[in-house]
């Protein structure tokens, strides 16, 4: 079943592929943009008693392509002792790995770029393709500060990827499938106790695993109270100092649409995804459904997804960060005993019920 | 080849021996990380150079005067009134208290003293100088630590504190307003109303800084049992003000002195912490922001009525002598040594600023501390470049 | 009553200034837009009344930067009373401060026995171009407009406050 045939109309396959990078701009641009606007120009301007940009376009929402043509008129600047086909690389590398991120979400019951069965683990797994590119920015900026940065990111980065694989492993096990549209499913089609009014979101069943995939979901973005690797005031932005013009907007646009697509698996596993609880409309299963939450689950998966960045900024701007001992030391001794407890619990559970 | 002079070769010695110290443990090769000139942690042109194993930090030492401006020698041609606009930029957050050691010794020489009204405006100003001085730094150390929140916070509140120098003396960073033998004004009408609910309003944001801060467990992990100065090390090294205090030792010039100033006058309390950690600094820093609050509402209260200024010569000629005074300024003992010829300007003039003495404990600080400690560690040390470097 | 971590503290003043900027807006002011008074005594730059200068150059040599340059001629004006001698008078043909190298702190203002230099609040006069910042005596004449009363002083004080 491809995006477009529930709308019945028969599309060559060049056109469908066009369409499906068009989506995946979309998908990747949009929720980036609205991010930065809604959360970094505006909510963190107001927990700061300011107003943020108010300039360009009314209350600054045009701010962002503002800043955008400012980026692309500076110079792209490459460090003279620099490794310059691997610095020029290396931002394509972090957006790449974004854009393959957005490839196995589902954004409603037909729509969706691809569908496979693996899904979450091929999420997880690419999620880390851009370790490399930050690795190797900061070790071919020929920069001091850069490559303590990027090493720094490694680790950290490496450390957040377990407790994260371990806290889906809950998920995965109550949703018996590891396809990230079954795990929708499951949820909205479940019920708790035999009451079936907000379905079974697993938020509440793996509140525990939520809450480990929310820290090393901020400690994957390199957000506060994690962001060491970047530390501006310390490292001065770490593997980023010595990027400029469309090569920093590139890793700018990447650190906000990582977010937003962090946050749209957050939702999926989490949250209940596009769906509302199917016991609403009196849906059974993924064939029952009408055809509109094709146009509605992607707006409510875009609500999910700005609740669950709400949360993430919000830490992002209160709180200071840790040392980078301290942070691997709550990597290790915290979240994974933790996370594989919370296995080991929901794996009793699910055999016992 | 070029010529090194003592000084370059001793430093040299130095990092090669710390190399070879690396080399030995570990077979890994040192790195020289220069944290400044340019550097946001180092408010200013701080250069720190650190030789690391790794992340950890094997050598510190400090490097100062890439904002070196010469006041002392710059005093030497100026006449006593001209010297106060000059000195006003040396710690640019506090500069009032930079005034009142000058015109205070300035004073004993000419066997003058100020006013009784002018001595308590001169306290509620320097004590307004200190919350301004000391609430930005509360707001920086978020920003070193990385948290970004709490420097808007204190640059919102710093303001009114601003808004309120600047209503009384007419300048908001350089007030200029403190002359030999007094004020060169009295306070305009209303001035006391609006500094009374200013002063709720700084407590109220300490009760912030202290939630969104000092209560946080990040912070609190950043902070405990990082540069750790004991009692003796740091008499020792001449530390002075909240870093001296926060080691445990009772010091405090405000009351350990008579000066011909108002805080005599009024009930507040010195505050220690024994820890010497830069937790203890900075939460000696906080409980004195709270503390001048204090001090400022009863002065005000208490202002007596009477002149601003006493007697003294249009033309102004301190006679021959010398004399020392220091106060306790926001970053801690701030002295001046004036030598007078009996002529217009000083002969010489010694500037003893707190911010040089203070940093000549980095390199025992910061041996053996991780890179984002050498931050946590110079931002709770607080200085000020401008009082660095003169 | 069980002590609430200071994480979540900390997340309830984010919130708490969130709202408050919401609902009684923020605390700064957009700029252009909307303008801040400055205080009476605010020190934004130096008028000039030409009529009182003598260029007797006492502030010229108080200047801790020397930015004030003064030039003067004598002149002889008629005299005040019929049949007297012509008065000899100095007559100001440049009163320039550079803003520039200027520091503010009002030593000129203060030394000036004549009335001649005040202070005005006025802040908006930036330059492009530094040199631009050299304002003659015509320039310094207009803003003697923007010059406010001195303020009231505050209970207890002893005498009439000047300018």
């Amino acid at each position: 079943m491809s995006t477009l045939s529930v709308l019945a109309i028969d599309i060559p396959y060049w056109a469908q592929s066009l369409l499906r990078v068009l989506g995946g701009l979309v998908a990747v641009l949009l929720p980036a943009g609205t991010i930065v606007y809604v959360f970094l120009f505006k909510m963190m301007s107001f927990m700061q008693s300011r107003l943020g940009p108010m300039e360009a376009g009314p209350f600054g929402s045009l701010q962002l392509f503002a800043e955008v043509g400012k980026w692309l008129q500076k110079e792209d600047i490459c460090p003279e002792r620099a490794d310059k086909f691997i610095f020029k690389l290396a931002p394509l590398i972090v957006l790449a790995s974004t854009f393959l991120l957005v490839a196995v979400v589902p954004f409603g019951p037909d729509a969706w770029f691809t569908n496979f069965e693996a899904g979450i683990f091929y999420a997880l797994a690419v999620s880390s393709v851009s370790v490399l590119g930050i690795l190797i920015a900061g070790w071919a900026s020929a920069n001091k500060y850069s490559l303590l940065g990027g090493l720094r990111a490694a680790g950290q980065l490496i450390a957040y990827e377990l407790p994260m694989v371990l806290a889906v492993i809950g998920v995965v096990i109550q949703a018996g499938s590891m396809n990230l549209q079954d795990i929708v499913v499951a949820q909205n089609a479940g019920s708790m106790f035999g009451w079936d009014g907000v379905g079974n979101p697993y938020v509440l069943t793996q509140f525990v695993g939520f809450v480990v995939f929310m820290v090393a979901v901020q400690a994957e973005l390199t957000q506060a109270p994690f962001d060491m690797p970047i530390a501006e005031s310390e490292l001065v932005s770490g593997y980023m100092t010595e990027y400029s013009g469309f090569r920093f907007l590139i890793f700018f646009i990447g650190e906000f649409a990582t977010a937003g697509v962090f946050a749209m698996i957050a939702s999926i596993l989490f949250l209940g995804g596009w769906g509302v609880p199917f016991a609403w409309f009196g849906w059974s299963d993924i064939d029952s459904i009408d055809n509109w939450m094709n146009i509605v689950g992607p707006l409510i998966l875009f609500t999910k997804m700005m609740l669950v960045v709400f949360v993430i900024m919000w830490v992002r701007f209160s709180y200071p960060r840790f040392r980078e001992d301290q942070l691997q030391r709550f990597a290790w001794k915290v979240l994974i005993p933790i996370s594989l407890v919370n296995i080991m619990v929901t794996a009793i559970l699910k055999v016992a019920f | 080849m070029t010529m090194l002079t003592d000084r370059q070769q001793l430093s040299y010695i130095a990092a090669q021996a710390a190399d070879a110290r690396v080399n030995l443990e570990l077979e890994t090769e040192g790195m020289t990380l220069n944290i400044g000139p340019q550097h946001p942690a180092t408010h200013g042109t701080l250069r720190i150079i650190a030789r690391l194993d790794g992340e950890q930090v094997v050598w510190a030492e400090p490097s100062c005067g890439y904002m070196h401006r010469g006041y002392e020698k710059l005093t030497e041609v100026r006449t006593f009134p001209q010297v106060t606009a000059l000195i006003n930029r040396i710690d640019w957050l506090g500069s009032f208290a930079n005034e009142v050691p000058f015109i205070l010794a300035a004073e004993k020489l000419m066997g003058i003293e100020a006013p009784a009204r002018a001595q308590h405006i001169r306290t509620i100003l320097f004590e307004l100088s200190r919350i301004a001085n000391v609430s930005l730094f509360l707001g920086d150390l978020g920003v070193q630590l990385g948290a970004i929140t709490p420097v808007f916070m204190a640059f919102r509140d710093r303001e009114y504190v601003l808004n309120l120098i600047e209503g009384a003396t007419g300048g908001r960073f350089h007030p200029n307003f403190d002359r030999i033998g007094g004020l060169k004004d009295d306070l305009p009408a209303g001035w006391i109303d609006e500094t009374r609910t200013v002063m709720k309003k700084l407590r109220n944001f300490c009760d912030e800084i202290e939630n969104l801060l000092f209560g946080n467990e990040i912070f609190q992990s950043r902070t405990r049992g990082i540069g750790v100065i004991p009692r003796d090390v740091a008499m020792q090294y001449g530390l002075s003000g909240a870093n001296l205090r926060a080691s445990g030792v009772d010091w405090d010039l405000r009351r350990d002195q008579s000066l011909p100033m108002a805080w005599n006058k009024v009930d507040w309390k010195v505050w220690t912490h024994n820890d010497g950690d830069s937790f203890a600094r900075c939460w000696v820093r906080l409980q004195e922001v709270r503390e001048s609050t204090k001090i400022v509402d009863q002065l005000i209260e208490t202002l007596p009525a009477g002149p601003v200024m006493t007697k003294v010569p249009r033309i102004i000629k301190v006679p021959e002598g010398e004399a020392w005074v220091a106060t306790e300024n926001p970053l801690g003992e701030m002295g001046y040594y004036v030598v007078s010829k009996g002529d217009l300007g000083p002969f010489r003039v010694k500037i003893r600023s707190a911010s040089f003495n203070n940093m000549s404990i980095t390199p025992w600080l910061l041996k053996g501390v991780y890179v984002p400690d050498i931050i946590t560690i110079l931002a709770s040390l607080y200085f000020i470049l401008g009082d660095i470097d003169r | 009553m069980p002590k609430i971590p200071g994480l979540f503290k900390g997340l309830g003043v984010t919130l708490g200034t969130l709202s408050r900027t919401v609902t009684e807006g923020a605390n700064t002011v957009q700029y252009p837009h909307e303008k801040e008074t400055p205080p009476i005594r605010a020190r934004g730059v130096i008028a000039l009344h030409e009529g009182n200068c003598t260029s007797c150059m006492l502030c010229a040599r108080s200047c801790p930067d020397w930015c004030i340059y003064i030039e003067g001629h004598k002149e002889l004006a008629p005299p005040r009373r019929a049949g007297g001698k012509p008065r000899q008078v100095n007559k100001l043909d440049r009163f320039d401060i550079d803003y520039a190298l200027c520091m503010y702190c009002g030593i000129c203002v203060e030394v000036c026995p004549f009335d001649a230099l005040f202070w005005s609040p006025e802040y908006e006069y930036s330059e492009p171009r530094i040199a631009d910042l050299l304002h003659d005596k015509a320039k310094l004449g207009e803003w003697m407009q923007t010059v406010p009363e001195a303020p009231e002083l505050e209970a207890g004080a002893d005498k009439k406050g000047k300018k």
